[in-house]
């Protein structure tokens, strides 16, 4: 049970890239791509939680208690804002190709490319 | 290639990377064994040094304040890059959104919809200034806060009021609002400079008590830069999506 978080975090990895790997729809890639951030979500607050600690908020604590470590869930929030811009960019880029185009398959697109 | 070559092709790569993976997780600490010397070491200084009792705001404002400042950025770029690639291209007919929303017989949604929508904004308003300006004493912050704050305007537009949407949110306000965000946010880092400090020390006083809400010196300033920052970029990357929606629309139909 010991690795049981990182293996979610490994098993919504493949669940994002097998999406990636055989949808035909831009934007259903786009949300596959934030299934596979998702699991680096997984992945850093597994890897920062300590057995027994608290969430590391000591407005109602008194001392300093055993607490999760807050590092990586502040690398988690740079996570989301990235993964907002992300997202946001590459939905602009679907929309464009679907205007030109026609078309939100990425096989379709690619034989418009030549 | 056919799909099922595509899904052959995959399956092979993804045993090579499970492979990969397993190995990986296998040289990893036990789940709630984390090592690490910087979380604890932070645990231990921040409340004291900080007067935040909100751990995580102390490291992403204060500790890790210069990565922030470019994570505020990338957000800048993103909503910039957006505008961009869907600006109007030539030749490309085009009607202002306004004018769609303005022929709209009735709005989108329903009764309940519209009721609902409407009575969530002003709470849905208030609960992301709160997150904005909290970061220091619980689990909120500017990134927070603003996308709550802008999820208020989004209720507006949910309420089938594009018209209002617009004229809440103009495109000169938002841009000032998110010029004053992330510009505000470079320059509290920048001031410490000039005061003789390095780049984003935390040069205003930290409150006598740690966790009231106006302890933690920068900390607190600069979550609510961000949250306004945040705030009007999301309005904008929404909006832009929104006014393509539209125009998307009279094209096919």
């Amino acid at each position: 049970m010991a690795y049981f978080p990182y293996l979610v975090a490994a098993w919504i990895l493949a669940c994002g890239l097998y999406g990636l790997a055989t949808n035909r729809d831009l934007i259903h890639q786009i949300i596959c791509l934030i299934v596979v951030q998702s699991s680096t979500y997984v992945m850093l607050l597994a890897a920062g939680y300590v057995t027994g600690g608290i969430a590391p908020y000591f407005s109602d604590v008194p001392g300093t208690p055993k607490a999760v470590d807050p590092v990586v869930q502040a690398l988690a929030l740079t996570d989301v804002v990235v993964e907002a811009a992300v997202t946001a960019l590459l939905a602009s880029f679907a929309i464009q190709a679907h205007k030109r185009f026609g078309t939100l398959d990425p096989q379709d697109l690619a034989e418009f490319k030549g | 290639m056919t799909p099922a070559q595509r899904r052959a092709i995959f399956l092979i790569a993804m045993a090579g990377l499970a492979a990969f993976v397993i190995w990986g997780i296998s040289g990893l600490p036990g789940f709630g064994r984390y090592p690490g010397p910087y979380g604890p070491a932070i645990l231990k200084v921040a409340e004291g040094q900080t007067n935040a009792t909100g751990i995580v705001s102390a490291v992403n404002f204060e500790y890790r304040g210069i990565d922030t400042v470019g994570e505020e950025f990338i957000l800048f770029t993103a909503v910039v890059g957006m505008t961009v690639v869907l600006r109007k291209l030539r030749g490309e007919p085009e009607r202002p959104a306004i004018e769609e929303a303005r022929e709209r017989a009735q709005p989108a949604g329903g009764a309940g919809v519209r009721a609902a929508a409407l009575a969530f904004t002003g709470p849905t308003a208030l609960i992301g200034w709160w997150l904005a300006t909290h970061a220091q004493t619980g689990p909120s912050g500017g990134f927070q806060g603003g996308v709550v704050l802008a999820t208020a305007f989004l209720l507006v537009y949910l309420g089938g009021e594009f018209l209002t949407f617009q004229r809440l949110s103009p495109v000169d306000m938002t841009d000032a609002a998110e010029a004053i965000g992330a510009g505000g946010f470079a320059a509290v880092g920048v001031t410490a400079l000039v005061l003789g400090l390095p780049y984003m020390d935390n040069y205003l006083p930290l409150g006598k008590a740690p966790g009231a809400v106006s302890s933690s010196g920068t900390i607190a300033l600069i979550s609510f830069l961000v949250g306004i920052g945040v705030a009007a970029a999301f309005i904008q990357i929404a909006g832009e999506l929104l006014e393509q929606t539209m125009l998307v629309r009279e094209g096919g139909g």
